[in-house]
């Protein structure tokens, strides 16, 4: 069978990335966040343009300069945000903007709407509001549409992320069926049993560079987890972990019982101690960030209980936190941290200037001098203070709202994500940095898609797996076998 | 867990509409009641819907336009330049009907393409351009003339006064003399422009484009419409609309005034809002626009009728408003809540996360 | 991006403008900015444009302030003016004798009425997540009746030496008074800012809600600030032009200053949609936009035709400015810039061109 081959060396944060998918088969791609799995999705829909490299499709180099080309060209897409409109019904959203047709049909349209719904399973009706459909279902519809088009290729971001079990076993027959018309579908996921039940071969990536493809058969989970987290090529210092020290009768810093948020976190349980460095670990989707989130009151708090020094606490909302000494480093960056065109100094001071109080602005010279001390300590690039924070790199954002929260000398800190997108060398001093704040008393929850950043930093590791708490690890020598295993489900051996 | 939470067959759209619907049936009905006098004729139905024959069509464009998640603020003075254009063109100029038609449509297209072509392909705020729009057409307005004319065309004139009669409804007045239903030539106008745009917003694969691209313009992208065309057309059809409002407008009036349709477009505004369609696009049955109008109207007459102030008119409409918007945000938040969120009108905010 | 050749400065776009058009006022007439004194007090083109743009410049501050922080516009400024000024005259009028303190005390309730029309229309801002402009166009259409309710008769006039000295000139003091009082105003402001967050607050509000909150900022109760106080300058700015009259006009007052604001509010710079603001920018908006109106004037443009200028002028501004036009005219200066040094544009085996790199293909998006 002859092969549809695509590749592209050579797109900026895309390191000389191939992939090949062949006619027919399931090509799980997979890595972790800032790997580049969107960015390689959106430059095969002709979303993005690449900089370099090629595109070949049956052997023969395409260039898709928008969306409709690819669509045009056979390439059905459905992404993980919902692109369909939530103002129309079902039957519309299947088939607008396609054909060339001047009057609606509504009949038609209504009676073929019912015809694949059926087929496919989809609990809907064709006049119903897709509004009024669960996520899950309209993700499952945005998929039918794509299947409906007729696609040669067909591309699948996170579709099962909203699933629940008995629908993600209808789309995988749905595959299937696909499959046997010599469809090619690429599935981009994190779930991991999944990507073993449906998918033929794994590509993966990571920080923007192709690591390779495999077949499924011969890759065993654990050593698919290891390629995705991986060893980055880290300056290995020799960090010593922090233990904090053995306090008798004190009670921890911060406590929650039965936390649960409308972010869809169960109720979980949690506790730091002072000067502990502990952190939730496990893939992307496993619901790190979400219980995060919980305990800062980021997202709304449904229900548990919140305790610090032993007293009950109310925390509803992130002032509550931080006029508590918490501090939150927000996994998205761009859409809850930084305040993109505010300067470098603005967005240093924001936190510190609020805790300080609307009627006590900061001069000038105070907010220059909070920037300035910052902009040294993490050395983060910027041309002046009053560079608008857009302008800056990723890394260097990211530092800015490091900063931003070291400024108010927090109790406890909680970073989510705070390395990624950053150099090596300055992964290894916000390491460093976190050590030396544990040292000090400060309690520090730490998230990173990076294993051994964690096993180096924490003390203490909350394993979470597909949203819920699977386990805990701790103690001196935890390595990242045990951490693989713990994600992996621990039974899977090679 | 992962069922339809709800069989929902009632789009936004629709609900709306027929709580509008609900209300001016109230509205109309107390009146009814209240006044059997005025308003149990026919005629007084017709005769609101005769001389507010403009304001319902721009409300019609209005409502097109705001589909789209789109404004057009200038319709109200465009509507008067070219009830002025009209008038001089009849009086001084080649005295023709039909051409003074063209002329109407002529310039209310002519608005449409430019103001349409700034925004959607240029990017530019809608409110800003068709600000602009609505203060060129006032500035031509007045430079064409200033004083108000009168069209004395005799053909004209008869065209004007013509009306529809239909023999078997009527009333019979006091003196025992029985008076036939009229209807006048804009209300027929008007009626068949009603008809029309249903058809064109239900059926039409630009209609329902433009619902999408006012629903969720980035999903339109992706799903294949041609976003910027669909908006492009939208403007130009309110232009279409506003120039036929303003020959309506110069045949129920006969006259070409500086101060016709002063006001209009903030009245169509209100109007399509009751009506059920919503300011941030994608949501709104075009059915509506009338039935908002009207809705409206009679609250005016109404308070007319009960001999009021007519300075509480304006303060009833506030009211009115009022009640629907909060009305219809809270219907869209209860029935929204967990899912998901409209987002704001593209023209009033950047792209927001 | 469009001002990156004065980077960081939000104010060129406006001062250009007025410096355009005070060039064509200068070549018109030399004696542009002659000043002469009259009953012992400056009048001339400056001070006349300096007088005739008092309501509009502390409106535009407040304006400003509320597309900063809901990312929308308040069309009911004019209105809101109407209602707070016929307070401020039923009071003044009600009061017996007209004497500097009744004067004040009138002002305070009219600001009080200012300031509660703020909060109707930041509350459904805020809390009902109405769009502004839906909002504003509930008192946009009812407000001057209401106006003209509370001021009972038509047209009540102010016939008063005191009223019609703030109007005008008081004596001993050489500028004229509105001047002054739009001076003391904008001063005020900028101690506000000064001695508060509410430009930090509002900024974050406005360029990313989501953020602002999880830094502890409450995007509510900013949102209705901000509306609020545009009411207190609405109650200003109607104080201001019932003296200058010497009577309420509640169909007339300020009628289409709405439009004015927000016009200014744009040349200042600001973006309609929130964020950053400078309110420098819109004050000189807000003067750039009298001296236009006067220069038409002046330049013996019909009044009807000036409006027709100002669409026209409003056009090219806004096709200038915007992002479409001003990526196209980057792409096309990079282009001529690579064309001059005569770079050689390689192909690929494949026919792609290597030395096109797309911006669109830097990837910010975050990974899901």
């Amino acid at each position: 069978m002859h092969g549809i081959c695509k590749s592209f060396p050579g797109v900026r944060a895309l390191h000389d990335v191939s992939f090949t998918l062949r006619r027919g088969e399931v090509h799980a791609l997979m890595g972790e966040n800032g790997a580049g799995k969107s960015t390689l999705i959106k430059v095969m829909t002709g979303v993005y343009e690449k900089d370099a490299g090629r595109i070949l499709v049956e052997g023969e180099a395409i260039h898709f300069r928008s969306p409709q080309d690819a669509q045009d060209f056979g390439v059905g897409t459905v992404y993980q945000e919902i692109t369909l409109c939530p103002n129309l019904t079902v039957a519309e959203n299947m088939f607008i903007g396609r054909g060339r047709y001047a009057l609606v049909n509504w009949k038609r349209m209504k009676d073929k709407t019912a015809r694949l719904l059926d087929s496919l399973g989809i609990p809907a009706r064709p006049t119903q509001a897709l509004s009024s459909c669960s996520l899950a279902v309209q993700q499952m519809i945005a998929i039918a549409r794509a299947i409906d088009m007729d696609c040669k290729i067909l591309i699948l971001d996170e579709p099962t992320s909203s699933l629940d079990e008995d629908e993600v076993q209808k789309l995988f027959s749905l595959m299937r069926e696909l499959k046997s018309r010599s469809v090619g579908i690429v599935f981009v996921t994190h779930f991991l049993d999944q990507v073993y039940e449906i998918s033929d071969r794994i590509t993966v990536l990571r920080n923007g560079e192709f690591i390779g493809d495999y077949d499924a058969s011969s890759l065993p989970q654990f050593e698919l987890v290891s390629k995705m987290m991986g060893r980055a090529l880290d300056d290995i210092s020799q960090l010593k972990k922090h233990e904090p020290p053995e306090q008798d009768c004190n009670e921890p810093v911060f406590e929650a019982a039965g936390l649960s948020s409308a972010a869809g976190v169960r109720p979980f349980d949690f506790r730091i101690r002072k000067g502990e460095v502990n952190g939730f670990i496990g893939l992307l989707g496993s619901g790190r960030s979400e219980s995060a989130r919980a305990l800062y009151a980021a997202d709304k708090v449904i229900g548990g209980d919140v305790r610090m020094n032993g007293k009950r606490v109310k925390i509803g909302e992130p002032i509550h936190a931080m006029k508590r000494g918490i501090g939150y480093l927000p996994e998205d960056r761009k859409g809850d941290g930084i305040i993109a065109d505010l300067s470098v100094r603005d967005n240093i001071i924001l936190a510190f200037q609020v805790l300080n109080g609307f009627f006590k602005p900061f001069t000038r010279k105070q907010a220059e001098a909070f920037a300035e001390e910052y902009i040294q300590r993490l050395n983060i690039k910027t041309a002046s203070t009053s560079t608008p924070i857009k302008s800056l790199s990723g890394g260097n954002q990211q530092k800015v709202i490091l900063a931003r929260w070291l400024l108010t000398h927090p109790e406890y800190l909680i970073l989510d994500e705070p390395t990624r997108g950053i150099d090596v060398g300055t992964k290894v001093e916000i390491q460093k940095l976190v050590l030396k704040l544990a040292l000090d008393g400060v309690s520090v929850t730490f998230i990173s898609s990076e294993v051994e950043e964690m096993l180096r930093t924490c003390s203490r590791l909350i394993v979470m797996r597909d949203r819920a708490i699977v386990g805990e690890l701790a103690g001196e020598n935890i390595t990242e076998g045990d951490v693989m295993h713990a994600i992996a489900g621990g039974g899977e051996q090679p | 867990m992962n069922q339809t939470k709800r069989t929902e067959v009632i789009s936004n759209s629709n609900l709306l509409l027929i709580i509008a619907a609900v209300i001016f049936v109230l509205m109309y009905g107390f009146a009814i009641l209240r006044y059997p006098g005025s308003f149990l004729q026919y005629q007084t139905f017709f005769d609101m819907f005769s001389l507010n024959a403009p304001l319902i069509i721009l409300t019609l464009g209005l409502s097109i336009v705001m589909i789209g998640g789109g404004i057009d603020i200038s319709v109200g003075a465009v509507t008067g330049l070219v009830t002025m254009c009209c008038a001089v063109f009849l009086e001084f100029g080649p005295r023709n009907i039909g051409g003074s038609m063209l002329l109407a449509l002529g310039i209310g297209i002519a608005f449409g393409l430019l103001q349409g072509f700034l925004i959607a392909y240029l990017e530019i705020q809608p409110f800003i351009i068709t600000l602009a729009g609505m203060f060129l057409a006032n500035g031509l307005l007045t430079t064409i003339h200033k004083d108000p004319l009168n069209v004395t065309l005799p053909d004209f004139v008869r065209l004007r006064d013509s009306e529809i009669v239909i023999q078997w409804l009527g009333i019979t007045n006091r003196l025992g003399k029985f008076i036939p239903l009229t209807i006048k030539p804009g209300a027929v106008i008007a009626l068949a422009l009603v008809v029309l745009m249903v058809i064109l917003m239900h059926w039409s694969r630009f209609g329902r484009n433009l619902y999408a691209v006012g629903g969720n313009s980035q999903s339109a992208l992706m799903l294949g419409i041609n976003v910027k065309r669909t908006k492009f057309y939208s403007y130009a059809l309110c232009g279409l609309l506003t120039g036929i409002a303003g020959f309506v407008f110069i045949l129920t009036t006969g006259a070409g005034n500086v101060g016709n349709a002063t006001g209009f477009e903030m009245k169509a505004i209100a109007g399509s809002i009751i009506g059920g369609t919503m300011l941030s696009g994608g949501v709104g049955n075009l059915i509506g626009s009338p039935v908002g109008a009207l809705t409206l109207l009679t609250i005016n007459e109404l308070i007319r009728a009960a001999g009021v102030n007519s300075n509480f008119q304006a303060i009833a409409s506030g009211m009115m408003l009022c009640i629907f918007i909060v009305l219809q945000s809270s219907v869209l938040w209860l029935r929204g809540k967990g899912r998901f969120r409209l987002a704001l009108p593209a023209w009033l905010s950047r792209v927001r996360s | 991006m469009m001002r990156v050749r004065l980077r960081g400065v939000q104010v060129f776009l406006p001062l250009s403008v007025l410096a355009i058009l005070i060039l064509i006022n200068l070549i018109k007439g030399a004696d542009y900015f002659s000043i002469s004194i009259i009953n012992g007090a400056l009048y001339g083109n400056i001070p006349n444009i300096l007088f005739g743009a008092s309501e509009l410049v502390i409106l535009s501050i407040g304006m400003t302030l509320v597309t900063s922080s809901s990312g929308g516009q308040d069309i009911s400024v004019g209105v809101a003016a109407a209602i707070s000024s016929s307070v401020f005259v039923r009071i003044l009028l009600g009061a017996g004798s007209i004497t500097w303190m009744t004067i004040l005390v009138a002002f305070l309730a009219s600001c009080v009425v200012g300031i509660l029309i703020g909060a109707f229309n930041g509350t459904l801002v805020a809390i009902f997540s109405v769009q502004p402009m839906v909002a504003t166009l509930i008192l946009y259409t009812a407000g001057r009746s209401i106006a003209f309710l509370v001021d009972g008769r038509l047209s009540p006039v102010l016939a008063n030496d005191l009223t019609s000295q703030i109007g005008s000139v008081i004596p001993g003091i050489p500028i004229q008074t509105p001047i002054l009082l739009t001076v003391i105003f904008v001063i005020l402001f900028a101690i506000l800012l000064r001695t508060t967050n509410l430009k930090l607050y509002s900024q974050s509000v406005g360029i990313n809600q989501k953020a602002a909150r999880l830094n502890g900022i409450n995007p509510v109760r900013i949102k209705i600030l901000t509306y609020m106080i545009l009411g207190v300058c609405t109650a200003v700015a109607g104080f201001i032009a019932v003296t200058k009259a010497g009577r309420h006009d509640s169909v007339n007052l300020l009628k289409y200053v709405e439009m004015d604001a927000i016009l200014a509010v744009a040349i200042g710079g600001n973006a309609l949609g929130g964020g950053k603001f400078s309110i420098a920018g819109s004050i000189i908006g807000a003067y750039t936009i009298e001296v236009l109106n006067r220069t038409l004037l002046r330049l013996e443009v019909d009044t009807e035709t000036i409006k027709a200028f100002k669409a026209v002028f409003i056009i090219i501004l806004m096709v200038i400015a915007s992002p479409v036009v001003r990526e196209y005219v980057a792409k096309s200066v990079k282009l001529m810039r690579a064309r001059r040094d005569g770079a050689v544009q390689t192909q690929l085996a494949d026919g792609t061109d290597a030395a096109r790199v797309s911006e669109a293909a830097i990837p910010t998006e975050k990974e899901v």
